[in-house]
């Protein structure tokens, strides 16, 4: 792994992600997770955020007095978000409803601000988006599978088309409660860990 | 890199201005569409309540406009009960007028957590052969975490319920957030709004309760949503009730009656 780019980008998909080794963006992955598409429009929405605000962190990196370079990371990554929660509410309106408080939130998400200070401060833009690709696309990687065990498990559909036929409809199936609740997704992205981390162990965190 | 003072807060000026510029050109040239949006949402929320629409039907700007087409705005005083011809629907916008001191007024207490009553109300009207065939009233309240918006279709006897609709809510997803969904909202047709008295009495219980004709005054629970079910049933009870569509309601049985 010698190519600095091909390691921004697949590094963080399993050997580094950002939820499951990092343990950053939690928050997002346990809220918008019950369905498939308001956890792909957040996946959208994060990717782009990201990549924009590692791309102008990077752009001005050199610039940007050391002081208060947090603060002004804070208002770029704060006025790419509400112009994506704008876009999301002028384009797809009924998932921009669903995800209500979500996409704001995505200005505390730990993982964009973690990467604009510990990679796009240091590294030139191209390379950035990359990184930021590569993270974006481990934040989705793990909000979709989540999202995908929760929707079929939870209320018995995939992307809200029916794949279980459920009790209440006439079916056999009786959903789990649990996995519609935000603590059916702990359980899921601890499983997460536990099986990335025995397939890897190098993960392990020493004792 | 260490630098002066006056560098960083030029710094930090020129950022937050060309920011600022960026956020507030995008939310200028969106806001058009944003707002159609919404108004499209809220007119599509009316049609459901009143059985014009699926839940699921995917409607486009045009279906919504065509179908809302026979659907008459009215403005209601809400003391009086009066229809207010002179006022244009179209200009009124009842959750201003609701926080807006001149043309609204302080809510007594009430179990439906609602805080300031409008003066006037928007609602719709569908005619049948000329005669009220549908009345839908816009409601809200609290539920858990959030006040719900929406609709309540009642038939021309003024009594029975058609539809209920919730256009904006943050109730929990899955648990609360199921007033959305389409086979709970099916319990409410059928069922009677008002007890013999023309005092509301509909009431979402806890549990199941029997079908429209047996049980006609409770709507089965949401299980894991007590609370977002009872906030439902005593936002639907305030605006039927005196503080509500009381005198309007009163207004329209006398003249049918009379």
């Amino acid at each position: 792994m010698a190519n600095p780019a091909r390691e921004a980008l697949l590094d963080p998909l399993f050997n580094n992600n950002p939820i499951t080794l990092q343990v950053l963006g939690i928050c997002s992955a346990l809220a918008v997770t019950t369905k498939m598409d308001t956890a792909v429009v957040m996946s959208i929405a994060v990717i782009a955020v990201l990549t924009f605000s590692n791309f102008f962190v990077s752009l001005i990196r050199n610039q940007i007095p050391t002081n208060i370079r947090i603060i002004i990371q804070l208002t770029i990554i704060a006025s790419l978000v509400i112009v994506t929660d704008q876009i999301l509410k002028a384009y797809v309106f009924e998932i921009s409803k669903q995800l209500s408080v979500f996409v704001g939130l995505i200005i505390t998400n730990c993982i964009i601000m973690g990467r604009a200070e510990a990679f796009a401060m240091q590294n030139p833009p191209v390379l950035s988006i990359v990184d930021a690709l590569g993270n974006g696309l481990g934040y989705s990687l793990i909000l979709l599978m989540t999202a995908a065990i929760r929707e079929v498990f939870g209320s018995g559909k995939f992307y809200g088309i029916p794949v279980l036929p459920i009790v209440s409809e006439g079916g056999w199936y009786t959903p789990n409660g649990l996995l519609v609740l935000s603590p059916g997704a702990f359980f899921i992205i601890g499983f997460f860990i536990w099986a990335l981390r025995t397939w890897k162990p190098d993960q392990v965190e020493a004792d | 890199m260490q630098r002066s003072a006056a560098y960083s807060i030029l710094f930090a000026a020129v950022v937050c201005l060309v920011c600022a510029v960026f956020v507030s050109s995008s939310a200028v040239s969106l806001k058009s569409r944003q707002d159609e949006n919404a108004y499209l949402d809220k007119q599509r929320n009316v049609l459901i309540a009143a059985g014009l629409a699926r839940e699921d039907e995917v409607l486009t700007t045009e279906d919504i406009q065509e179908r809302f087409g026979p659907v008459e705005s009215v403005i209601v005083d809400l003391q009086t009960g009066e229809e207010l011809a002179d006022v244009d629907p179209q200009t009124f916008d009842q959750r201003a007028a609701a926080s807006d001191p001149s043309t609204s007024s302080e809510a007594p207490d009430n179990p439906a957590g609602i805080q300031r009553i409008p003066n006037w109300a928007l609602v719709y009207r569908l005619e049948d052969n000329e005669e009220l065939g549908l009345l839908i009233l816009p409601i809200e309240g609290k539920g858990l975490w959030s006040t719900l918006y929406g609709f309540i279709a009642l038939d021309a006897d003024l009594e029975t319920i058609r539809g209920i609709t919730f256009y904006e809510h943050k109730e929990t997803p899955g648990l609360g957030g199921e007033v959305d969904n389409p086979r709970w909202k099916a319990l409410w047709p059928g069922r009677l709004a008002f007890g013999d008295d023309d005092q509301p009495r509909i009431d979402v219980i806890r549990g199941r309760a029997g079908p429209p004709a047996e049980d006609p005054y409770r709507v089965d629970g949401l299980s894991g949503a007590t609370m977002t079910g009872r906030g439902v049933g005593r936002l639907v009870r305030f605006w039927l009730g005196d503080e509500g569509f009381a005198p309007y309601l009163n207004s329209l049985r006398k003249g049918s009656r009379g």
